[in-house]
């Protein structure tokens, strides 16, 4: 089984945002494999012990994604892509990495390929349908559980807390939701042999990109902090009446009951 | 200059679901006096054109099709980019629901257009306007235009949106376009129905929500006992899912769910961090702890510090009150 997991590097869930001349601060933030990733990481790790072959993670960004790479890789994927696109183009929307990751798997003869189905920080969903659909096949998104036999693929999707129970044929891709499985931490070992896995890094010239391809579609013109909100009122007294108060808030004051 | 808007009117057990009609108000605001067409897509959806009209639509185009009973990526987004083919549109907008979600990008990408999605706001008009969406799950918010005059194509997270006044006087044409819907690659097998009583999560206009302190999957009997009664939707932390007191589909917060409710009633929650990013956005926070230093009081408008299993059964009781006597 060929497998390619798409990773994207995220501020860790922690970190709160900070404006400097209307850019998101990145000075000092953790950073960390996106959560939903580490779902398809996990996935494509157990279907490689059970079924044999090769699990490949690849992802577009900086240098310094290594890092999270290197993470995936001490998991149990066995091999790294890095396609560093911020040397040759400033502003990339999901329109273009998809374009790029499309390009870069479109030889590569996937069976399956998984993602998450969310970004936390970009957030659209966007990436995996349009991946699929660039390279022409099918997907399937926000699975919760996965099973494969020979080219058939048996998978629960979550669909707003219903589940769906669906059959696919490979080659197929699919963005991970919570509940897919419980994704391992690096061992220690795992951590040692990540070391001297491939890493392969690569720029828009070796997969043939014109910058003009993946120029993008949408542009952001300005990025804000929602207004703080502020602390309200702690209820005081019996709490007999402070739950009669606060009925009699919420329908007068505030005016949403 | 006008704008000729598509929108996809979802249907849900036979119904159309609310998000449409907010849909139909963000096509208006993009149209700016241009024309704004309803499609529905289906095997029986012809009777609920009139409904969409009355919320704005100015026409409605219908496909129809056995193959489209339910929804599968490929069946409907043969059908939608046959109504594209046909329409040549200027905009297009979604629900930024399950479905939404799944076939948006699908179609973005035979289309090759941007998309915009989540999008809970929009600044200015036709060819001005700017769209508003939340990034690091609420934390922050920006603003995006198409680029060159390209597609606007958008999706609109529930309850953000007004939509228009209902208006039974409206009327508009209805027409059926006929597509072959062919090569569905997905096999639907089974639906299994876990969520709660039709409520869905993510249009709710109440979210009551339970964490750790809730202690069991019983203790969120209380919870959708006054959910129910407020018309709304059951929420969970991840705390309380972690636990298993209940489905990982109730989780909110950055690795769950995102909601805007009218009122938002946290349960023995302390306010983690990315707990709040999938709440705070709620018009009214009312936070149940029985820990006075705990988080969530930072960014609740009420809060009551006192043991949850004391304090829901009596506001279920005051609540009944209220709504008998109104
Ligand atoms: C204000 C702002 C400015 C930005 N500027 C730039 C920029 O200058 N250059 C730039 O490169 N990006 C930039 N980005 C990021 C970029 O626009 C999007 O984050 C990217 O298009 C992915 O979209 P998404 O985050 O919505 O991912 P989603 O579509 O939500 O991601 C879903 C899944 O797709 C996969 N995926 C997503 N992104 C990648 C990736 N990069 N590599 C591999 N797999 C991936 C993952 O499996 C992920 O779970 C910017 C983002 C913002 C918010
Ligand atoms: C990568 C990552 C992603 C995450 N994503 C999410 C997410 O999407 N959503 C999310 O919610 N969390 C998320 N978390 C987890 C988050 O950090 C917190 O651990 C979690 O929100 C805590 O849940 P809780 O508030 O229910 O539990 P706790 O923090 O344990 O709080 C329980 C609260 O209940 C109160 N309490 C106890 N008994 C009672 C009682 N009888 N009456 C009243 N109050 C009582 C206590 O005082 C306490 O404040 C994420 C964490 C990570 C690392």
């Amino acid at each position: 089984m060929n497998i390619y997991v798409l990773v994207k590097r995220t501020f860790d869930t922690e970190e709160k945002i900070v404006l400097d001349g209307g850019i998101i601060q990145e000075d000092g933030a953790e950073f960390i494999i996106n959560p939903y990733d580490e779902y398809a990481i996990e996935e494509a790790i157990q279907i490689r012990d059970a079924q044999g072959g090769e699990v490949t993670v690849v992802t577009i960004g900086g240098e310094d994604v290594e890092k999270q790479l290197r993470t995936a890789l001490a998991m149990g994927a066995d091999k790294a892509v890095l396609i560093n696109a911020e040397e040759d183009v400033e502003d990339l929307d999901q329109f273009s990495i998809a374009y790029i990751l499309a390009e870069y798997l479109k030889d590569k003869k996937a069976d399956l390929i998984l993602g998450g189905n969310v970004a936390i920080d970009g957030g659209s969903g966007q990436v995996g349908p349009r991946v699929a659909e660039l390279l022409g096949i099918n997907y399937v998104t926000t699975i919760t559980s996965l099973e494969i036999d020979g080219n058939i693929a048996k998978i629960v999707r979550d669909v707003e807390g219903d589940s769906e129970v669906i059959e696919a044929t490979l080659p197929l891709l699919v963005t991970a939701q919570q509940g897919l499985n419980e994704p391992r931490y690096p061992s220690l070992p795992g951590i040692m042999k990540a070391k001297k896995k491939p890493l392969e890094e690569l720029e828009l010239d070796d997969l043939d990109i014109d910058e003009d391809d993946v120029e993008a579609k949408t542009e952001t013109v300005e990025i804000f902090l929602p207004a703080q909100k502020e602390a309200g009122r702690v209820l005081q007294g019996e709490l007999q009446d402070q739950v009669k108060e606060l009925v009699q808030l919420l329908h007068s004051e505030a005016k949403v009951i | 200059m006008t704008k000729k808007v598509l929108v996809l009117g979802e249907v849900r057990e036979g119904t159309l679901r609310n998000v449409s009609f907010e849909a139909i108000a963000a096509a208006k605001t993009i149209a700016d006096g241009g024309e704004v067409i309803g499609v529905l897509i289906g095997d029986a959806v012809e009777s609920l054109s009139a409904e969409l009209i009355q919320y704005g639509a100015d026409r409605i185009v219908t496909v129809e099709h056995p193959h489209l009973k339910q929804y599968t990526s490929d069946g409907f987004s043969q059908a939608f980019v046959a109504v594209t083919e046909a329409e040549n549109p200027d905009a297009i907008v979604f629900g930024h629901t399950a479905l939404g979600k799944d076939l948006s990008p699908k179609i973005a990408s035979k289309l090759q257009s941007g998309l915009i999605s989540d999008v809970t706001t929009i600044e200015g008009n036709g060819d001005d306007a700017l769209f508003v969406r939340p990034i690091y799950s609420g934390k922050a918010f920006e603003k995006v235009k198409v680029k060159d005059d390209g597609i606007v194509f958008i999706t609109v997270r529930p309850n953000n949106i007004t939509p228009l006044e209902k208006d039974e006087t409206r009327s508009g044409e209805v027409s059926s376009l006929s597509v072959d819907i062919t090569n569905l690659r997905t096999v639907i097998k089974e639906v299994v129905r876990k969520a709660a009583d039709g409520v869905d999560l993510s249009e709710a206009k109440v979210v009551v929500s339970g964490g750790r302190g809730v202690k069991s999957a019983e203790g969120f009997e209380p919870l959708q006992e006054l959910a129910k009664l407020l018309g709304g939707a059951v929420g969970a932390s991840r705390g309380a899912c972690d636990a298993d007191y209940c489905d990982y589909s109730l989780q909110i917060g950055q690795t769950g769910k995102v909601v805007t409710p009218d009122l938002y009633i946290a349960c023995g929650i302390s306010g983690a961090i990315q707990h709040l990013a999938g709440m705070s956005n709620s018009k009214i926070i009312v936070a149940i702890n029985k820990d006075p230093e705990a988080n969530i009081f930072k960014i609740a408008d009420y809060g009551i510090v006192g043991d949850l299993f004391e304090v829901v059964p009596l506001l279920i009781e005051e609540f009944k009150n209220v709504v008998v006597q109104s």
